[in-house]
């Protein structure tokens, strides 16, 4: 058993467990061992405020993505199979393209130039153009598109494991569709919303290319803090010791929600 | 529990899913109070029907008719009905007591008189004292019982089962059914009553409808369905029969290979005749029988000790097969003789059926 896993366990021993050990080091030593880094990341302001802003637009995110993917995963659900092909399809399309390319079409989209703000000042519905990208707002709007699919694709899933037979017995039983819903289908769903936000809410925490390019410089996650850490100050031991936390941030997050439901279970087969 | 039990009318309702009809004109009248079996193999249209009377499923023509008022276009939760499903159906998340309470709560009953109801419902299926009790914690017997008593709570006029018993053991099984029979009676609902189980439809029913194909072939009471079959499908579905071609000959004979056989009922038209050998209907000849009983003389060609009866299969002249059972009491071996001895056998002509072939 063990000679058969052990190709598996070579390649993550090399790809995986000596990467971030090698960052772990890194963030706790330089010409010996100091937590100086780690101190920066409590004490300074700006660590705090790049911290708290990530995990308020990854919640604003994840709320969104929730809202916006549970229709889209009910009817992938509800409506017959070659139907749902092609909901599920366009829900997995913007994944053949590459994260940039999407970014940009955002830009193109959003910006004061862009399609939206002149066909709003065609309609005369506003005079000065918005300012839709280069803010949160545009980096939260291109980041939910992105991420939607984390969000669809465990709903889905779940959805598709509740027998039919319930909401026809809900239904026999006196239940209006509306009644059946929130009291049979929504609990029996609820595995699959704490599935896929913690998806959605975890690979946030980590984005960079679309609020590097769609923030405009003021909204700094802490993917970005990372990034300047090293390409500005070439500080790669406090570029690690956030990437730790963050990588910490993350681990915690898993190890909760995995008390309430199985991961595994949600987003693989059985 | 005092009611008043609906009757349902199906008024030539057909299903078309493309070019398959599922459900071919059937008409049906279920009087009120009555249980109703819908018996037939797989893919006859039976839970079809049982679909598009709860409501999950809209007729492409006919109308269905509860107690005269015209339902055909009502959504299920305004029906009245209870639906105990295959599956059971339980919700997963809610403990016994909640599953049962569950249509007291869709029709925002006062919360105060909750459990007195869900108490008594849950003894009328022997679960007293259940309702805390998850779902996952039932054997398939209390789920099952849990089902019913959720489908009975609300008092419907009318009950619809799909093969609620399908998923029990035998013995289980045979003890639900007498205990269905006792609830129908004690509650006095309209059952309508899916299966595919004929035995399970016999012990039940008041009347068993037989399907086939989406249409309906016969319905009667079930000893009138087990001895005067319309037709060679539902002979060979109902009770154990062997099917043998035979010519007829006039309005009271048919011809099997060289033997005639006297039939005290009517022999229908045309000559694609089958004659129905129930097991049980024949007996070994010990020559005290009545002269005008048709024999029958074969060779033993096995036996088969099944408990509480013997199973012989005899092989005739022209090469037919036949099988009879014989009770199996001391007295009775004597008679049999071993296999490759030859037996003779007597069929009543009142016990002589002959029916049309279907294919």
């Amino acid at each position: 058993m063990l000679a058969l896993v052990s190709p598996a366990l070579l390649v993550i021993l090399l790809l995986i467990v000596l990467p971030v050990g090698w960052l772990a080091w890194q963030s706790i030593y330089h010409d010996g061992f100091t937590l100086e880094h780690y101190r920066r990341i409590l004490s300074e302001d700006i660590y705090w405020r790049s911290f708290a802003l990530t995990f308020e637009i990854s919640l604003l995110v994840t709320v969104l993505a929730l809202v916006l993917g549970y229709p889209v995963a009910y009817a992938a659900n509800a409506v017959s199979k070659a139907w749902s092909v092609v909901i599920l399809a366009l829900v997995v399309l913007p994944f053949w393209t590459s994260v940039l390319v999407r970014a940009y079409a955002w830009l193109a989209l959003l910006q004061r130039t862009g399609v939206i703000n002149q066909f709003l000042r065609y309609l005369d519905v506003i005079g000065e153009p918005l300012a839709l990208v280069h803010n949160t707002f545009g980096t939260v709007v291109a980041t939910v598109h992105i991420l939607l699919p984390f969000m669809v694709l465990p709903l889905y899933a779940t959805m598709q494991k509740i027998p039919n037979d319930l909401m026809q017995a809900g239904a026999s039983l006196g239940g209006s569709p509306a009644f059946t819903f929130f009291r049979v289908f929504l609990p029996l769903s609820l595995p699959g919303v704490l599935a896929g936000s913690t998806m959605v809410f975890v690979l946030c925490l980590g984005f960079y290319i679309t609020p590097e390019l769609l923030g405009g410089g003021r909204t700094v996650m802490v993917s970005m803090l990372v990034s300047r850490n090293v390409e500005l100050y070439n500080q790669f031991g406090a570029a690690s010791a956030v990437a730790v936390v963050l990588l910490l941030s993350v681990l915690l997050i898993f190890f909760v929600v995995s008390r309430f439901i199985s991961l595994d279970r949600v987003l693989g087969q059985k | 529990m005092d009611k008043r039990a609906e009757s349902v009318e199906i008024r030539s309702a057909s299903k078309a899913y493309g070019a398959v009809r599922a459900l071919d004109d059937v008409s049906l009248n279920v009087g009120a109070g009555e249980f109703v079996s819908l018996l037939g193999p797989s893919g006859s249209g039976k839970t079809t029907l049982l679909g598009i009377l709860g409501g999950f499923i809209l007729p492409s023509s006919g109308s269905i008719h509860f107690g005269g008022r015209d339902v055909t276009y009502m959504p299920p939760h305004k029906r009245e009905i209870g639906v105990v499903f295959q599956n059971y159906a339980l919700f997963p998340h809610m403990s016994v007591g909640e599953n049962v309470a569950f249509p007291l709560r869709a029709r925002r009953l006062p919360k105060s008189t909750w459990p007195d109801r869900v108490r008594a419902a849950l003894a009328m299926v022997g679960l007293s004292g259940y309702e805390h009790r998850g779902i996952a914690q039932l054997s398939g017997g209390q789920r099952q019982r849990v089902a019913l008593a959720r489908a009975m709570i609300f008092e419907p006029q009318l009950i619809l089962m799909d093969e609620p018993l399908s998923a029990l053991d035998k013995q289980l099984r045979e003890s639900m059914q007498i205990e269905l029979r006792t609830l129908h009676k004690r509650i006095g609902a309209t059952i309508i009553y899916v299966t595919h189980d004929q035995r399970e439809a016999l012990t039940m029913s008041d009347r068993v409808a037989v399907m086939k194909d989406g249409k309906l072939i016969q319905i009667d009471e079930p000893a009138r369905l087990h001895d005067h079959p319309a037709d060679s499908f539902v002979a060979s579905f109902i009770g154990e029969a062997t099917l043998l071609p035979v010519r007829r000959i006039d309005s009271c004979s048919v011809a099997l290979g060289n033997s005639v056989l006297r039939s005290a009922r009517a022999i229908p038209p045309g000559d694609a005749l089958m004659l129905a050998v129930h097991s049980e209907k024949l007996l070994i000849d010990d020559g005290a029988g009545d002269g005008a009983c048709n024999r029958l003389t074969g060779t033993v060609t096995d036996i088969v000790y099944q408990g509480e009866s013997l199973r012989i299969f005899l092989s005739l002249a022209d090469g037919s097969a036949l099988s009879l059972r014989q009770p199996t009491y001391h007295e009775a071996y004597r008679r049999i003789p071993p296999v490759g001895g030859n037996l003779i056998v007597t069929l009543h002509p009142e016990d002589t059926i002959v029916v049309p072939r279907v294919d």
